[in-house]
């Protein structure tokens, strides 16, 4: 038997992000929480302010989500986050403050929370995981559930004639003059998930600038709730989400002029 | 400090900035808006926060939110905005974070009116939202304690991380007479469970989510311990007139105003009787009701409601004497002799009982 040398063989390039904790999480095996987590937690690390950020959880799966980051967090009443978030960043101005919140959450229960904080410019960070679907209350349709889906609660499909069309949430509050950047993403494959933590990034960013809200939407998958394996759930997303709620910047705000960042 | 010609909202709001408050969430509503007007202006000034939020429930979960970081926050509101409060003061009842609302209440229910009623009383002192919870309410009867009382609020809030509620109607908001505005308090510091960023420390969590049952029955029990210290030692009522009373009136803010009248007009036929103001609705004054049941032959409620506190008085009394009831819905104020009336009539059914019991023991002696 041979014996493997006891120094480092390898420098590390791919390690635990301090911004999350060593807690287990409860998402089901091949939901994109878990890397839309990690992908925040890096940025978070990337940009050193992991004791400067308070995350507000919000109600449906990601209601645990406080347990995974190491930072500050409060738990919001369902739909609320964006409103519980303001009070915590008006009393933490100097704070980076953001809330994690599904699409039954954003979309629905807490469309008016979510559009007037938009109103508002709130400088916080709306991290808004779309897999359109209820998740945690075993698949229900959502605000952004797609045209002919079928769910727990549209057992047939969703009709579009009684239940209207999917809520295009970025499209929307782009439209709001207290935005400062909107952008879609999607986690179903590698090219996209390294674009989804560019575009994480570049919302911290912008919360730093204080220049209004900014939010990332991320298509996420729901292979439990879908009744599709991981793999299949991840080709849904591409060949059916992303179709419907397509990717890219809705909104971005104005280049820094040359020579501001030094 | 000088006495000054103060509107009651004006002066809660006022004593609220003086109380250290730091950050104002509110949102248009009659009887009370001039309380959010004079924070939309004095906030500001003072460099702290106000914010004109997009409904009441929005408003109380900024409250929530600015609480959990851990400052002195408040909102104000009428009674159908404070039916929209009721999830968040249960999240915060859950997480007990300290905050102050003040519930001008008007007439109901449903959009009601906006004249001055006590129709939110069971609402606001049983619960009004889902779980077991219980909030410190206070209940002013002039526009010096809306000043006192606000102050109170905010130091029983923070000193038992709950929230206190200053319960008012439109009367009180509205009504403009002297009082004494307090001075400036220096801003308090930020506890050491309040969100503020992790830095040289473990990271805080505000939250109510207890998901095993064991575990959520546990910090149940938490709050009811805290609830029972609150019992204990923050009761606070006012006793007028009952030294000789016979007939004992129980009654609380602008009510019990109009209820010194009553009692001094039939003092003055005669009729011996008193009035026990609760100015603690939760926790209520227990052992004063009960010794002053004692004491009495009867006692009268007087309500601007249907008939709501008297459910805690009969509950508290156990029969001991009679105990009636007299209010007035829709925001009407009952007047000075209609309460002199119900008394009148109390007394007298009482001295008829009396006379009736007596009789049978003459014969037997």
């Amino acid at each position: 038997m041979t014996v493997l040398a006891a120094e480092p063989l390898l420098t590390p390039v791919y390690e635990y992000p301090e911004s999350l904790t060593h807690v287990p999480t409860h998402y089901c095996p091949g939901c994109t929480h878990g890397v839309a987590h990690r992908l925040i937690a890096e940025v978070i690390d990337e940009m050193g302010i992991r004791q400067d950020t308070i995350g507000v959880a919000s109600v449906g799966c990601s209601v645990f989500s406080y347990r995974y980051f190491a930072t500050d967090f409060a738990q919001a009443a369902h739909g609320r986050a964006p409103a519980m978030a303001t009070g915590v960043k008006r009393a933490n101005p100097d704070k980076f403050v953001f809330t994690y919140q599904g699409d039954g959450d954003l979309a629905s229960i807490g469309a008016a929370e979510i559009l007037h904080a938009a109103v508002r410019g709130e400088n916080i960070t709306v991290f808004f995981v779309n897999n359109a679907i209820y998740g945690m209350t075993g698949g229900q349709m959502a605000p952004t559930t797609l045209p002919f889906q079928r769910t727990s609660s549209s057992p047939d499909g969703r009709d579009p004639a009684t239940t209207g069309a999917p809520l295009r949430m970025s499209e929307l509050l782009a439209q709001v003059d207290g935005t400062a950047y909107i952008a879609r993403r999607s986690l179903h494959d590698v090219v996209q998930i390294r674009r989804a933590k560019k575009a994480i990034r570049r919302a911290l960013e912008v919360q730093r600038q204080g220049i209004g809200l900014s939010m990332v939407e991320l298509l996420s998958s729901c292979p439990t709730n879908w009744g599709l394996a991981p793999d299949a759930a991840l080709k849904f997303i591409r060949d059916e989400m992303v179709p419907v709620f397509p990717l890219g910047d809705f909104k971005v705000p104005p280049e820094p002029e040359a020579g501001a960042q030094a | 400090m000088s006495t000054e010609l103060l509107k009651g909202n004006v002066a809660f709001a006022e004593a609220a900035v003086r109380a250290g408050c730091e950050a104002y969430f509110g949102y248009p509503i009659t009887p009370q808006t001039e309380a959010l007007e004079h924070m939309a202006k004095r906030m500001p000034e003072l460099g702290r926060v106000f914010v004109q939020a997009e409904s009441e429930v929005a408003a109380i979960n900024m409250v929530y939110g600015a609480a959990a970081a851990g400052v002195r926050t408040m909102t104000s509101s009428s009674s159908p905005g404070v039916s929209l409060m009721m999830e968040g003061l249960s999240y915060m009842a859950g997480s007990e974070v300290p905050a102050v609302l003040v519930d001008v209440m008007r007439g109901g229910p449903g959009l009601g009116n906006i004249a001055p009623a006590q129709g939110d009383y069971l609402q606001i002192v049983k619960g009004g939202g889902h779980g077991d919870y219980k909030m410190i309410v206070l209940a002013p009867a002039n526009v010096q304690e809306m000043i006192d009382l606000t102050l109170l609020a905010f130091d029983l809030a923070d000193r038992y991380r709950i929230v206190s509620v200053l319960l008012a109607d439109g009367s009180l908001g509205q009504m403009m007479e002297g009082a004494t505005l307090p001075p400036m308090r220096p801003l308090a510091e930020r506890p050491a469970w309040a969100l503020s960023g992790a830095r040289d420390r473990d990271t805080n969590l505000v939250s109510s989510i207890h998901l095993d049952p064991e575990e959520l029955a546990r910090f149940n029990d938490h709050l009811q311990a805290k609830y029972a210290e609150i019992e204990a030692n923050e009761v606070r009522f006012e006793e007028h007139r009952l030294d000789d009373a016979r007939v004992g009136v129980v009654a609380f803010g602008t009510a019990a105003r109009v209820a010194k009248t009553a009692i001094a007009t039939v003092r003055d036929e005669g009729v011996a009787a008193g009035l026990l103001r609760p100015i603690t609705l939760w926790p209520y004054p227990e052992a004063a009701l009960r010794d002053l049941a004692e004491r009495v032959d009867a006692l009268l409620v007087v309500e601007m409601n249907a008939g709501q506190m008297v459910e805690d008085v009969r509950r508290v009394v156990e029969g001991r004497v009679p105990v009636r009831f007299f209010g007035r819905t829709g925001g009407v104020m009952p007047m000075p002799e209609e309460i002199a009336d119900a008394i009148r009539e109390v007394a007298g059914a009482s001295a008829a009982a009396g006379a009736q019991q007596a009789q049978p023991q003459e014969v037997n002696a």
